[in-house]
């Protein structure tokens, strides 16, 4: 079974949970930049590892599916037709032999997620499937890809034509449609903001860049500054950590975060919030607000909650819709 | 090693940062992996080691245990407890000699450098083919290696317009650091030599030719000899 790219999108990346352990030699871990909707979309499908799934960006791709399978897509709100029919996101669709499937715009947010029943089964590098474009590690998609897809047994073949489960998920716990603000820890270099700065980063509107991807976030809006410059060196880096750059734009670092990096570390967003400003596009406004460590350890903790017991929710009524084996 | 004089940074949800200091300094760097030789073996811990600093990223949830302590402070005192009695071997770390054709086509900075040092090509060549370095740390880039130990009379401030492709196997100095480019990347730093060993390969078993801690010395080839080791490593 494979999946054939009749058009690319603006950037589709084979995603799974990432490359945990290579740090230490210059890899990071990439991964889902929406971590809950990619795997909410391999949950609808049944899938239950580490499968990859398609992230896209902003415009999704065109693909022909060569056998009749399931699908699901989350994530950002996006436009899906399968032939001349309309398909339904945030829930399981059946695609017979032949479709072909397009993916439109996104009406708000940055990346969809398309799962796909046994998962994207290129090879794995490092123990993940993820491309990470920063380490030179897989790619994007191209016209003319052919990306084979793992076997997997679904008892239920419901039409020859496509199809969507009778029930959806509600998209609301899991895509920020408000925009709200995100909270923000202070980093080891906080301290050293002048007052303007401080107010600005706390208080004010920053804007995401045009030339914000998969590394970071960058930042547009008040330029902020230190009291006196700091001379650092390089020390470890993570997704979330905000770097202060010479420019004074703030940038957040996202999935494909370098490992070391020398810049004042004026903040690390609350891992919770990672999907959410994973999922502003360039131009959309961004609020910090202050959070502690104990505050974003525990919003952590409720939505892993939250999220395990939804994927067994999933389960237990895809089992019931006869869709995976029992 | 006291680990009260380390500096326990909690830096995120799942990582806690040892830090030995805030300076680029061999004993400081002869710290980090030592600690790391003693930390490898906690479980659900990942150690990244840096100039200075150790960030140890652990799963929060093998970590949490009862509400008495934060997953921070079990990481905290799992680590303080190893760092003062597990004792890694000193001097650990496998020595690599690398082939390096310097100037010409494969160093096409090294007349620049030299001239700006007020050095002829040989002494710079001769001074860094001259002592033993040590991986620092990898990072930037898979498998580029920071090394310390750079003479520093060899040291030159990064370009100021930086190439958007370096080839793979430069060797280059940026500041008063030296490092390699395992892969065709883009770089500030002076090119003064190129390896045709192959540093980094993310199918083989051991990906990174090296390893933070390892020991690295040079040794200059003429450009026939680049030619054989390249042309053997891609047969």
């Amino acid at each position: 079974m494979s999946v054939r790219v009749l058009k690319p999108g603006l950037l589709g990346t084979l995603q799974d949970r990432g490359r945990p352990g290579h740090a230490a030699i210059g890899v990071g871990r990439a991964g889902a930049m929406d971590l809950p909707a990619w795997r909410l979309a391999n949950a609808l499908v049944g899938n239950r590892g580490n499968e990859a799934a398609l992230e896209c960006t902003l415009l999704g791709p065109t693909l022909r599916f060569e056998r009749a399978t399931w699908i699901a897509i989350t994530g950002a709100p996006i436009a899906a037709r399968a032939g001349d029919t309309d398909l339904p996101t945030w829930t399981a669709c059946w695609l017979p032999a032949g479709s072909v499937l397009q993916l439109g715009r996104m009406a708000a947010g940055c990346r969809s997620y398309l799962a796909v029943r046994g998962g994207f089964d290129v090879a794995a590098v490092l123990g993940s499937r993820s491309s990470d474009l920063h380490a030179g590690l897989g790619r994007a998609l191209q016209t003319g890809d052919t990306l084979p897809v793992g076997n997997a047994a679904s008892s239920a073949a419901p039409a020859n034509h496509p199809h969507a489960l009778p029930w959806r998920l509600d998209p609301r716990p899991w895509f920020d449609f408000a925009q709200t603000p995100l909270m923000l820890l202070p980093g080891s270099h906080h301290a050293q903001l002048d007052e303007v700065s401080r107010q600005a980063l706390h208080t004010g509107t920053f804007r995401v860049a045009s030339d914000s991807n998969r590394t970071a976030s960058r930042l547009d809006g008040a330029r902020l500054q230190l009291c006196a410059p700091l001379e650092l060196i390089s020390e470890a880096t993570l997704p979330g950590t905000m770097q202060l750059p010479p420019s004074g734009q703030p940038i957040v670092l996202m999935a494909e975060a370098p490992v070391t990096g020398g810049y004042p570390r004026i903040g690390q967003l609350a891992a919770a919030d990672l999907p959410r400003l994973a999922q502003r596009r360039p131009g959309d406004p961004v609020c910090f607000r202050r959070g502690t460590l104990e505050q974003a350890a525990d919003r952590l903790r409720r939505r892993e909650h939250a999220l395990d017991a939804l994927y067994r929710q999933i389960a237990r009524r895809l089992q019931h819709d006869g869709l995976l084996p029992a | 090693m006291p680990a009260d004089a380390i500096q326990f940074e909690p830096l995120a949800e799942d990582a806690l940062l040892l830090r030995f200091g805030d300076r680029i300094e061999p004993v400081l760097n002869d710290r980090v992996h030592a600690a790391v030789a003693a930390l490898r073996d906690l479980p659900s811990l990942e150690c990244v080691p840096a100039y200075a600093s150790v960030l140890l990223r652990f799963a929060p949830a093998a970590w949490q245990g009862d509400e008495a302590a934060s997953a921070h402070q079990r990481v905290e005192r799992a680590a303080r407890i190893a760092l003062e009695t597990r004792h890694a071997p000193a001097g650990a770390g496998r020595i690599h000699e690398i082939p390096v054709c310097y100037g010409g086509p494969h160093g096409p900075d090294l007349h620049e450098l030299a001239q700006h040092l007020g050095l002829s090509g040989t002494v710079v060549v001769a001074r860094h083919v001259g002592v033993d370095y040590r991986v620092a740390m990898l990072g930037f880039a898979p498998g580029f290696p920071y090394l310390l130990g750079l003479d520093p009379t060899l040291a030159m401030p990064r370009r100021r317009d930086p190439r958007t492709r370096v080839p793979a196997g430069s060797v280059a100095i940026g500041g008063a650091q030296t490092g390699i480019y395992p892969a065709e990347l883009p770089g500030g730093w002076h090119l003064i030599g190129r390896t045709p060993l192959r540093l980094f390969d993310a199918d083989a078993s051991e990906p990174s030719l090296l390893a933070a801690g390892d020991r690295v010395r040079f040794r200059a080839i003429d450009a026939e000899e680049f030619a054989d080791l390249d042309a053997a490593r891609h047969r």
